[in-house]
């Protein structure tokens, strides 16, 4: 027993030694640095697998292998900036390295090298890690990594890993000549199912360099399954593209037609109550200590609403409600109100635009199939939706919502039952603003932090309200689906701006038919 | 409210522009550079805009101080018609442009074009410049107006709409590949029928042309206002749908007054582009058509003299405020608006007609007539 252990013991040993001996052969092939020693060299560290390899292939990527001129070592500066001994993994003290020679490097070696610590990481204890090196393969194609691709494939229990390394393996086998032609077909496949650009391109390489009938028989086929796919999935991120949109104009629609709707009278100065919403975003941001960092949309919304909602009865108080009965003159006094905010706002925090960075949770982006959505854009539609939800609660199960419905109905009989209008119009348009606060909290994200924030909104937010009516906010969500999701459709058609073009002459002619809107209310009034 | 009294203000109006038309050119070319007399010609360029600027307020004081549509999108017409009057001025400068194409204006070059566009056909003809300025502007209005008042699209809807026009034409304009420039414009003009647009004889020509314009713009505008035709133009204004019931085809009534609003918008247009130098998609803004409407509610609407009055009036204003506190002019700007509206409902020339008025015997007004002159406001 313990001969058979100290058998194994020296076997062991010696397998290390000689595994060292390989090592220094190979690192001896870098201090020549010469293109072609360098390349066996990396080729040899990929193959070895020696857990100091990736650290130096690294380095060498990034030319910070060195070469000690007097002493003939070689050594690597880590990013931390201490120099260490390639050989030992030692680190050296006391060195001035700034007199070392770098190891050159040209362009096939860096594809060489990112295939070898493609293959290297192939044996990494985390899954995700192992994708990601089972993907550099796949991109790299490098016909070197096959064996270890191969080696990982067999070990490999995690399914993505499994797959992404099959990929890998179908995409060195595809290229590769002197593989047999079922394995190529098979690795053509494996490619179409895998279904991307990417394998697009190197089903098309595949194709191009091929002679083999069969072969080129199976990669049209794949190409022909690969272009459908990714032209439905492009539909997909369009249509996802306008549902984003769609969101982002029923924020700042939405308030608009609650003021509309309620006191007939359009507030020129809705997009300033976005932009300082905006602005309360970036100042809640510059005034939290970095440990409530993650807090601070959380604090922004309310802070948000209540802001714009405080401006938007100021708004009310000492101007609109002097000119009740006067719808366009309240559209002139507002757009002046405009100026002035946005004159404000550029004297208090200067012409230029504020930064606010997302939080952790907000940024990233989330892939499904062949879609690609940032976080940001998803909880703006999860805020969107509430907001709705919330709203349609407070107009149908609250009793500010029914006086509020009463007073957007008739004005006149809801004031002879005895709802205080006036009231009503304040709450209402305080309402309203703080809702284009709470859209400027997530315009923020988005969209540049600047007083010409608002500019960029408003004219939208009409089209949408126009579109919609002001009877129902079904019309409003109606109106933002249709022109957010039209917009993001043409756009890949004619262009962005003859999209918008299009649309708003559609707008005109809409509105010839219908002058009230798609949910228009219904009464005998002669003048609505 | 005294109709003669505003008709003595209208009097008075003429005989200011004619005077003008003649003083001015006498005190730029004639009066020696260095006496205390003489204008500097740029004073003249300057004056010369704001009397394009008091053109197109007019324009506007007929469509919504006498017909009660408030558009917020005349300076869609007034831009096209100075943009024809660029094309004209860009065809003139024919070989002496950067690039020296005797047929193409430098942008086409640039853009690697080698036929002329036919929406530029014709335009070396300053006649047919002239018609494309009155035609262009009259026929979008003619559509747009035939449309939106045959739908029987009022308020605050019609404003939005107008806006809208502007903007979508302001996105048109600023495209390469739409044909007039993009996003710089026409510009760099050198001849207007032979003359040198640089020299002070062309600025005070332009100048006195001008001011004849706006002189003979409000006697059309009046001889309109004034007539059978204006008194029911009126009607429409205070009571639409009374006027319908009446039996008048109330949307013609709209459409022929919105169209004539929208020629006089875009031959002002047409005589500014020379001026000033340069058109370009900005004049498209939504913002500038509505500080039209400012200069109209300042003025005084629903009298002609007083638009003029408050386009002269705001934009001096704003040359002082810009140059001597530029942070300041916006609050000023933003301030006009809310207190025009709040304090001044007939502008400057309401309080003046008001003021010396003669003093009307004192009667309680009881609270049902008050909301009643409110109501009567509204509409």
């Amino acid at each position: 027993m313990f001969v058979r252990l100290l058998a194994i013991l020296a076997f062991v040993c010696c397998a290390t030694l000689a595994r060292a001996d390989l090592l220094d052969d190979t690192l001896a092939k870098f201090l020549e640095d010469k293109f072609p020693q360098t390349a066996a060299a990396v080729a040899e560290l990929a193959a070895g697998g020696s857990p100091s390899a990736a650290p130096i292939l690294e380095a060498l990527g990034d030319n910070r292998l060195l070469i000690d001129p007097v002493g003939h070592i070689l050594v690597y500066r880590a990013t931390s900036g201490e120099v260490i001994n390639a050989r030992t993994g030692e680190k050296l003290t006391g060195v001035d390295a700034s007199g070392f020679k770098k190891v050159r490097v040209n362009n096939p070696l860096r594809s060489a090298i990112a295939a070898a610590l493609g293959a290297l990481t192939l044996a990494n204890p985390e899954p995700s890690k192992r994708v990601a090196a089972a993907d550099a393969v796949f991109k790299s194609r490098d016909s070197k990594a096959l064996k270890a691709v191969e080696a990982a494939l067999a070990k490999e229990t995690d399914p993505r890993a499994a797959e992404a390394l099959r990929q890998a393996r179908a995409a060195i086998l595809a290229l590769d000549a002197s593989a047999p032609t079922v394995d190529r077909v098979a690795a053509i496949e494996t490619l179409k199912a895998r279904g991307d650009e990417d394998a697009q391109g190197l089903i098309d390489e595949v194709a191009a360099k091929t002679d083999s009938p069969e072969i080129k028989a199976a990669a049209a086929a794949a190409l022909a399954s690969i272009k459908t796919r990714l032209a439905i999935w492009n539909v997909v991120q369009n249509l996802v593209y306008g549902v984003s949109a769609s969101s982002v104009l029923l924020l700042a629609a939405i308030g608009l037609a609650i003021t509309f709707g309620v006191m007939g009278v359009i507030n020129m100065a809705h997009g300033e109550m976005v932009m300082l919403g905006a602005y309360a975003t970036f100042v809640v941001q510059s005034l939290l200590p970095p440990s409530l960092y993650q807090w601070s949309l959380a604090i922004a919304l309310p802070l948000a609403f209540l802001v714009a909602g405080a401006v938007g009865v100021l708004i009310e108080r000492l101007i609109i409600r002097f000119l009740y009965g006067r719808p366009l003159e309240t559209l002139l006094a507002t757009w002046g109100v405009s100026l002035i905010l946005q004159q404000t706002v550029r004297t208090i925090f200067g012409a230029n635009n504020k930064e606010v960075t997302a939080p952790d949770f907000m940024s990233g982006s989330v892939q499904w199939g062949g879609l690609s959505i940032t976080a940001g854009r998803l909880w703006i539609v999860a805020l969107a939706i509430l907001v709705f939800v919330a709203l349609q609660f407070v107009l149908r199960a609250t009793s500010f919502g029914l006086r509020m419905r009463a007073v957007t109905q008739n004005r006149r009989m809801a004031s002879s039952m005895g709802i205080s209008t006036g009231r009503i119009d304040m709450l209402a348009f305080g309402l309203g603003s703080g809702i284009a606060g709470i859209a400027g909290v997530a315009l923020s994200q988005i969209d540049n932090v600047s007083p010409n924030l608002g500019q960029g909104y408003i004219i939208d937010s009409f089209m949408v309200v126009v579109l919609g009516g002001v009877g129902n906010l079904w019309g409003t969500l109606l109106g933002a689906l249709t022109l957010g999701l039209a917009n993001k459709l043409l756009e890949p058609v004619i262009g962005a701006v003859l999209g918008k073009i299009l649309l708003l002459v559609f707008i005109i002619l809409f509105i010839q038919k219908r002058p009230r809107g798609l949910f228009a209310l219904k009464g005998r009034a002669v003048e609505a | 409210m005294s109709t003669s009294r505003l008709d003595r203000f209208g009097q008075a109006f003429l005989v200011l522009t004619i005077g003008f038309a003649i003083l001015v050119p006498i005190l730029t070319l004639a009066v020696p550079k260095d006496s205390a007399f003489a204008m500097p010609p740029y004073l003249v360029a300057l004056l010369g805009k704001y009397v394009c600027y008091a053109i197109l307020a007019l324009a506007l004081d007929l469509v919504w101080g006498y017909c009660g549509i408030l558009s917020l999108g005349h300076g869609a017409f007034f831009a096209l018609g100075g943009y024809a009057m660029g094309m004209y001025l860009m065809r003139q400068i024919g070989t002496r442009g950067v690039y020296a194409n005797p047929l193409l204006p430098d942008f086409m070059v640039f853009l690697n074009w080698h036929e002329l566009p036919v929406p530029w056909w014709g335009f070396n003809s300053f006649a047919y410049a002239g018609l494309m300025v009155v035609l262009v502007p009259g026929l979008l209005a003619f559509a747009f107006g035939w449309f939106a008042f045959r739908s029987r699209v009022t308020g605050v809807y019609l404003s939005i709409i107008t806006q809208a026009l502007t903007y979508a034409l302001k996105l048109a304009f600023f495209r390469n590949d739409f044909g007039f420039g993009g996003n710089n414009g026409l510009t760099d003009f050198k001849d207007v029928i032979g003359f040198n647009v640089q020299s002070d004889e062309t600025r005070a020509t332009l100048f006195s042309i001008s001011v004849l314009t706006l002189a003979l713009a409000f006697v059309v505008g009046k001889a309109i206002v004034s007539s059978k035709y204006g008194k029911a133009l009126i009607a429409v204004r205070d009571a639409e749908s009374r006027v319908r019931f009446l039996g008048y085809r109330v949307e013609n009534y709209k459409l022929f007054v919105w169209v004539v609003s929208a020629v006089i918008a875009g031959i002002a247009g047409a005589l500014y582009v020379p001026q000033v130098g340069i058109i370009n998609p900005s004049e498209f803004d939504p913002a500038n058509s509505i500080e039209a409407v400012i200069w109209v509610a300042v003025g005084g609407r629903g009298t002609l003299v007083g638009a003029a009055l408050g386009a002269l009036v705001v934009n001096f204003a704003k040359t002082y405020f810009t140059g001597a506190f530029p942070e300041y002019w916006l609050f000023g700007l933003g301030g006009l608006f809310v207190l025009v509206t709040l304090f001044l409902p007939k502008g400057i020339l309401g309080l003046a007609l008001t003021r010396r008025a003669p003093q009307a015997p004192l009667t309680p007004e009881t609270p049902a007539s008050t909301k009643a002159r409110a109501q009567e406001a509204a509409q």
